[in-house]
């Protein structure tokens, strides 16, 4: 995306140059989010040779997917160890250890399998993932393998399990606190791992060769354009000056309002668009038929001008 | 303005009910597996995700809605994951592990395992001497909580060898107590530390055979060596196989990485993590089943001749499976 130059064309006075240099400032801000979101996509060439993108998981929404798993985890140990003592207990003290043994070999197949059991299937994600929109894929493109999902999560034990033993380590003595001091360091390595690489992988993904992306499910929306078009929004005319006041980034903005604000945003940005391309409110006249007939001329002028390569990117953004 | 209808309105209009038709497949494929689709479905399906994937190249360059490109994203990557994912179910998979994965993976892992194995058992046989010249190693490699040390007596150590009257309860903490046992946790370590170029597997394996070896010593000093070798190799034979498995496991992994060969380092590492994952899971199993052994196995049998015949039995039937040469049938994955 080339940088757009910035006309400048503020008012002699300085309340109208503060909300101008307030506007860049802005402007500035929301095109570095867009170029720190740009660099969680990775572009997936399929066979067809068309280019997904698909959005690398962050460090936080992983962190919150394992907190989501292993609570579960948690709840159904405890529930089955809770049904199985209920079970047992009529047998008296030589219940409470066959209850006590059954309920190990639960918990080892929990603790073991719950995330291989859940990557292995058909959603390849495990219900904290799904929960959070993530799920795992192979580096290469590829077809996820169950060996890869074997060994991504084998090395879990080594980047959760040591340092929480780790953790829960009591030191009798000085040497053993220094000991678990630099085991808790060096783990410590693994546990962050993620948070220092481009595609935040943990030890488990580098070696088999996994990614973790997120890809929620979007449902489609109904177009807010009007089957006919420009027949309700006829009594509107828009000249091409008022429809150049905008660009690609507010007419985003502007289908989010229309599919999601209540009633007075909407009618605060109507005011605001009128405002800018210098139109009087007419009698009777209703915000929301305003905007969308806004919306779709807009969208119309901006998509024909995309058909001869030419993407205004926002209202800042003069061509030259 | 123009009184045309939008392109991009247009567009969408023309394609939307094939999009919701391969949503719909898609989300049932998902929900259900493969087979809840019908035939019909089965055929259209990959017309309408090659529709979908060029929808959403086209969209990209000529509508603005937002909704639409992210719709149209997802539905591709859903429908991709589908499509080219995997098709062999559970069953046949776990199937296929047993009759050919795993053997294969194993004994194409020979040299890392002769290297694990040279790793356990040399660090065992050095503890061993080294405590018959002098039981004072012992202490330098054991701490002092467990009853059969050195200082015991005879009749102690014999009877840790054997158990008079067991129930099934005793048995069961047993198995329980096994699988929780240090080492399970050894092998899954010795895997898991591979990539530091098998390093800490080396010394995690090594440390393991002085343990053992030691232990050995103490026995083997009063005389109980032929007793306690068959108390130990009854499921000591899985289990210790099952380590030196997970030791090679960590090898493979660690000589990719450090000797990548002409592959990138990240690749070696992948292609070697992948396989090395088949040995480990099979490492897994062999300790549950070392675990049913040590729990059922040894507290039932307190003949030594029945627990050697035991020991040779699964050590021959392990080899077998793993070593015995046999065709390699056709790829299905």
């Amino acid at each position: 995306m080339a940088r757009p130059s910035i006309t400048k064309k503020g008012g002699p006075d300085a309340a109208s140059g503060d909300a101008r240099r307030e506007a860049i400032r802005r402007r500035e801000l929301r095109l570095k989010e867009q170029a720190r979101q740009a660099r969680r996509v990775r572009s997936l060439i399929t066979p067809e040779g068309a280019a997904l993108n698909l959005k690398i998981a962050t460090a936080s929404e992983r962190a919150g997917a394992f907190l989501l798993d292993f609570a579960l985890q948690i709840m159904a140990i405890i529930a089955s160890v809770w049904i199985i003592a209920l079970a047992f207990s009529s047998m008296g003290f030589e219940g409470w250890v066959i209850a006590g043994s059954v309920s190990a070999v639960v918990v080892f197949l929990l603790r073991n399998f719950y995330f291989i059991f859940f990557e292995i299937g058909r959603k390849a994600a495990t219900p904290g993932k799904r929960a959070l929109g993530l799920r795992v894929a192979a580096r290469n493109g590829g077809r996820l393998t169950a060996n890869a999902v074997l060994a991504r999560n084998f090395m879990r034990e080594l980047e959760v399990f040591l340092p929480l033993s780790l953790l829960l380590m009591t030191a009798e003595d000085e040497v053993s606190g220094w000991i678990r001091l630099l085991g808790i360091a060096w783990t410590g390595v693994f546990v962050l791992f993620p948070l220092f690489n481009r595609d935040k992988l943990r030890v488990g993904d580098l070696i088999a060769g996994t990614i973790v992306i997120h890809a929620p499910r979007t449902k489609l929306k109904q177009d807010i354009t009007s089957p006919t078009p420009f027949s309700r929004g006829s009594t509107y005319q828009f000249t091409e000056a008022e429809l150049d006041t905008y660009g690609i980034h507010e007419l985003h903005v502007l289908e989010d309002v229309l599919r999601q604000s209540t009633k007075e945003i909407k009618a605060r940005v109507a005011e605001r668009i009128r405002g800018k391309i210098g139109r009087e409110k007419g009698e009777g006249e209703d915000d929301v038929a305003f905007l969308e007939a806004y919306y779709a001329a807009l969208r119309a002028r901006l998509e024909q001008k995309m058909l001869f390569g030419e993407r205004k990117v926002d209202k800042f953004d003069t061509g030259n | 303005m123009n009184d045309r209808v939008m392109k991009s309105y247009r567009f969408r209009e023309e394609r939307q009910d094939d999009w919701a038709r391969l949503d719909q497949i898609v989300t049932r494929a998902e929900k259900r597996g493969v087979r809840a689709l019908s035939d019909e479905e089965m055929t259209t399906l990959p017309a309408l995700y090659r529709q979908a994937v060029s929808s959403l190249s086209m969209a990209r360059s000529i509508s603005l809605d937002q909704n639409v490109l992210a719709y149209l994203e997802t539905l591709c990557a859903r429908a991709y994951f589908f499509v080219y994912g995997t098709r062999v179910s559970i069953g046949r998979r776990i199937a296929q592990y047993f009759r050919r994965d795993w053997p294969a993976s194993v004994s194409a892992a020979l040299w890392p395992t002769v290297l694990a194995a040279l790793c356990l058992f040399g660090g065992a046989a050095l503890a061993f001497f080294l405590c018959m010249q002098d039981m004072e190693w012992y202490w330098t490699f054991h701490q002092g909580w467990d009853s059969r040390n050195p200082d015991a007596s005879v009749e102690h150590l014999r009877e840790t060898l054997y158990t008079e009257d067991t129930d099934i309860a005793d048995m069961l903490a047993a198995f329980a107590a096994q699988l929780f046992s240090h080492n399970s946790g050894i092998a899954i370590f010795a895997f898991a530390l591979g990539f530091c170029f098998g390093m800490p597997t080396a010394i995690l394996l090594i440390y393991n055979g002085v343990y053992l070896g030691s232990f050995y010593a103490v026995f083997w000093d009063k005389g109980l060596g032929f007793e306690l070798t068959g108390w130990l190799l009854i499921h000591g034979v899985t289990e210790l196989f099952a380590i030196v498995l997970a030791g090679a496991a960590g090898f493979m992994i660690g000589g990719a990485v450090a000797f990548p060969g002409t592959k990138s380092r990240m690749q070696s590492m992948r292609d070697a993590g992948n396989e090395a994952a088949l040995v480990i899971i099979g490492a897994v199993l062999m300790l549950f089943i070392a675990a049913l052994l040590e729990g059922f196995g040894r507290q039932l049998i307190n003949s030594d001749v029945t627990r050697y015949v035991i020991a040779v039995s699964t050590l021959a039937f392990w080899l077998a499976y793993f070593y015995w040469p046999r065709q390699r049938p056709e790829e299905t994955r």
